[in-house]
């Protein structure tokens, strides 16, 4: 693995637990560092690893992929056991689900065969009691041999308990359990074969289910009785997608309704600073061709990009991560399942389709959770079909400006989101048709076979993500804005204030455009834009917008309606709008997200593609919608 | 001992796992989850389009697709539900 040489350890331990049992949490809660947690498998598929000081002893904590099993049949078993293994960890901690022990006894036991010090973190002890599940932690730890040791780790119980425990053991020389017959299957190098270790298993669960009848009780309405009743409903034949639609039209009403304010109020607060800044900068004696590229390019950019972009992504993300966290996803995945079976792709393309609203870059490294690399790459190539976060700000402003009439209100802000729903349906209805004509064509193959895990639902810690969330997110937009949109309002300015030949670049660019975008429905500005905002689609507006003021500056943001006037004034009309949303929802990936792509498939062929695809898809609708459109017009 | 596929367990009902006939990555992966031979299941959910259900595996929530649920043979249990219930 990497690092930890740096920091100079005294006792290394490694956190090993099935997938969605709190293990995040427990790593979190021991070394204080920040890690994303949350609720759906396969979530953490890297490790990580942090420091916690015990009785003046430093102490490295590894935290190894979520896994079912130490049976090498996949990379992230390969990681764990080889840790186990070569590194010879001073203890493994294995977290387990204390309200579904059975299940994870089969790594604890699979553990104990190939080391020597072990110990056992019962967590989620907070949940287990609600459900009526009692374990005798005396009797299992005798059973076991091991230390047991009862926690509820969002709630910071019984940590301390376990590092006393694991430091005794890190000390002592541990038990060695008698090895079973998964003992030589877990010592060879490499991957397993597909059916070796069928009988080891079998026999494994056995002893889990015999652990369990002696140690576990259950008092009550059987555990997984609770949530069953939500389950049906968000599952159910007629009510399972109408929910989901419904889920999606709520989050996007309280996105725009609640960042329609906030925005006004910093565009306002950041556009006033401009004088006192340029007068700041005359005062330094600046010379005045440095200082208007900084004020009126990067700055106004920069103003804007903020504005715009962070009321609505600290709405957004809260809500998703709050849904996230309860557990809701994977439900999704299990309705939208169907859908992808069709396309011959996996189930799991859902939830990388919910984590390219938040980021297509990330959504498109969310692939590692999909086995079958035939259908990673069908998610990873049709990801950006969803509109990440930093399109939404223009998607909201183009209906706001030429779809919805009212000011505002809650009533208008829900037909916004009416229409972006719906826009947002075509990015997933593209998704669907993508993936199909790529299982067909490039991608062609078997159907996989697909399996997944639905996990209980826990209360969602609402301080925690809201608190985390905004931070992240302030943080996030910030470094964007001053990282990419502030260098890109500069570059602008410099387009638009440089002359050669009579007009200035930016306009030489345009007009070269120009004729190929009326094709589809756009002008060359909205092209150009669309080039220019390749590092981030946030940009994309902005750049349009400065662009059609002649000296290539930006007026203040505040009022729409004044925004509106500026485009109608340079040609724009509905069609324009809806082919500069068309095109917004299907283009080239974003930088990062590209070279997320080229990071995750290794490869530029794939990385070539994944450009191609979404920018002929795009081209390919608004050609069909411009002239559909025009010929309609000239029919009737 | 009446043999039939996991996927004619209709939400609600139970089966006893008798045999795996699923093979490669999708066999190690139900394995895992702790569908051995006589292992317990209960189907407790079906998706909106009925190609996939979500069963009771050990405590845990599994959903496996309907054609891999062909491929596992159980038998209906003759007598009642599990024990160690107070």
């Amino acid at each position: 693995m990497k690092q930890k040489a740096l920091h100079n350890p005294d006792k290394t331990v490694a956190l090993l637990g099935n997938p969605n049992v709190g293990k995040s949490t427990v790593f979190n809660s021991l070394t204080g560092l920040n890690q994303h947690t949350g609720n759906w498998p396969g979530k953490t598929v890297e490790s990580a690893y942090g420091i916690y000081t015990y009785r003046q002893k430093k102490f490295a904590l590894i935290d190894l992929p979520g896994t079912y099993s130490l049976v090498p049949h996949s990379a992230e078993e390969e990681v764990s056991r080889d840790y186990i293994l070569c590194e010879n960890p001073d203890a493994v901690i294995v977290v387990c689900d204390a309200t579904c022990l059975e299940r994870n006894l089969n790594l604890l036991l699979q553990t104990m065969e190939i080391s020597p010090r072990v110990v056992l973190c019962l967590n989620l002890m907070d949940e287990a009691k609600r459900k009526g599940v009692y374990i005798d932690t005396k009797a299992l730890s005798r059973r076991l041999g091991i230390p047991v040791i009862p926690t509820t780790a969002r709630k910071k119980q019984g940590l301390t308990e376990l590092k006393e425990q694991v430091d005794k053991i890190c000390c002592g020389n541990g038990t060695v359990k008698v090895p079973g017959s998964l003992r030589d299957i877990l010592d060879q190098k490499g991957y397993s074969g597909a059916t070796c270790g069928d009988a080891a298993v079998t026999d494994l669960y056995r002893e889990a289910e015999e652990i369990c009848k002696e140690t576990v009780r259950f008092q009550g309405v059987p555990p997984y009785e609770k949530g069953l009743t939500a389950d049906r409903f968000l599952t159910g034949k007629w009510t399972g997608i109408p929910t989901m639609l419904i889920l999606l039209l709520f989050v996007l009403w309280l996105t725009i309704f609640g960042a329609n304010y906030p925005s006004q109020l910093l565009s306002r607060l950041l556009f006033s600073l401009e004088e006192p800044l340029y007068s700041l900068l005359s005062a330094l004696s600046l010379p005045d061709f440095l200082i208007k590229p900084l004020v009126f390019g990067m700055y106004r950019v920069l103003a804007w990009v903020v504005a715009v972009m962070l009321p609505p992504m600290a709405i957004f993300f809260p809500l998703f991560s709050l849904l996230e966290d309860l557990g809701y996803l994977p439900r999704v995945a299990f309705n939208l399942d169907g859908c992808f079976q069709k396309c011959n792709a996996c189930g799991k393309q859902a939830l990388t389709m919910c984590m390219g609203f938040g980021c297509n870059a990330v959504g498109v490294t969310g692939c590692r959770i999909i086995d079958s690399p035939r259908e990673r790459l069908i998610a990873i190539l049709t990801n950006c079909f969803v509109p990440c976060n930093g399109r939404f700000p223009t998607l909201i402003s183009i209906i706001t400006m030429f779809f919805i009439v009212g000011s505002g209100g809650a009533l208008s802000s829900f037909l916004s989101a009416l229409c972006l729903t719906l826009v947002i349906l075509a990015g997933i209805g593209m998704t669907f048709l993508c993936s199909k004509i790529l299982s067909k064509t490039l991608l062609s193959g078997l159907p996989s076979s697909f399996t997944m895990e639905l996990p209980p639902y826990r209360p969602p810690q609402v301080g925690k993500i809201l608190v985390r969330s905004l931070l992240d997110r302030t943080l996030f937009v910030l470094g964007r804005a001053v990282s990419v949109a502030a260098p890109a309002g500069l570059v602008l300015y410099l387009l638009a204030n440089v002359t050669l030949g009579g007009a200035s670049l930016l306009s030489h660019l345009a007009v070269l455009l120009d004729p190929f975008a009326r094709l589809f429905g756009m002008d060359g500005i909205i092209l150009t834009a669309f080039i220019l905002g390749f590092p981030a689609n946030e940009i994309v507006l902005p750049i349009a917008v400065m662009a059609y003021l002649s000296q290539g500056t930006l007026t203040e943001l505040g009022d729409i309606t004044a925004l509106r006037q500026i485009l109608v004034d340079n040609g724009w009309t509905q069609l324009t709008a809806l082919c500069t949303m068309t095109f917004s929802l299907m283009h080239w990936p974003c930088s990062t997200t590209l070279l997320s792509i080229r990071k995750e498939t290794g490869s530029t062929k794939w990385t070539v593609l994944g450009f191609l695809i979404p920018t002929l898809a795009g081209f390919t609708l608004c050609f069909l919608i411009a002239n559909g459109y025009r010929l309609l017009s000239l029919m009737l | 001992m009446k043999t039939q596929g996991l996927h004619l367990l209709t939400p609600g009902a139970e089966g006893i796992v008798y045999a795996l006939y699923a093979e490669g990555s999708i066999r190690r992966r139900l394995l895992d989850m702790g569908l051995t031979e006589g292992c317990h299941v209960r189907c407790l959910l079906e998706s909106p389009g009925s190609d996939m259900r979500a069963y009771l595996i050990r405590g845990a929530l599994v959903s496996i697709r309907k054609k891999d649920a062909e491929k596992i043979l159980i038998y209906l249990p003759e007598q009642e539900d599990e024990e160690g219930r107070t």
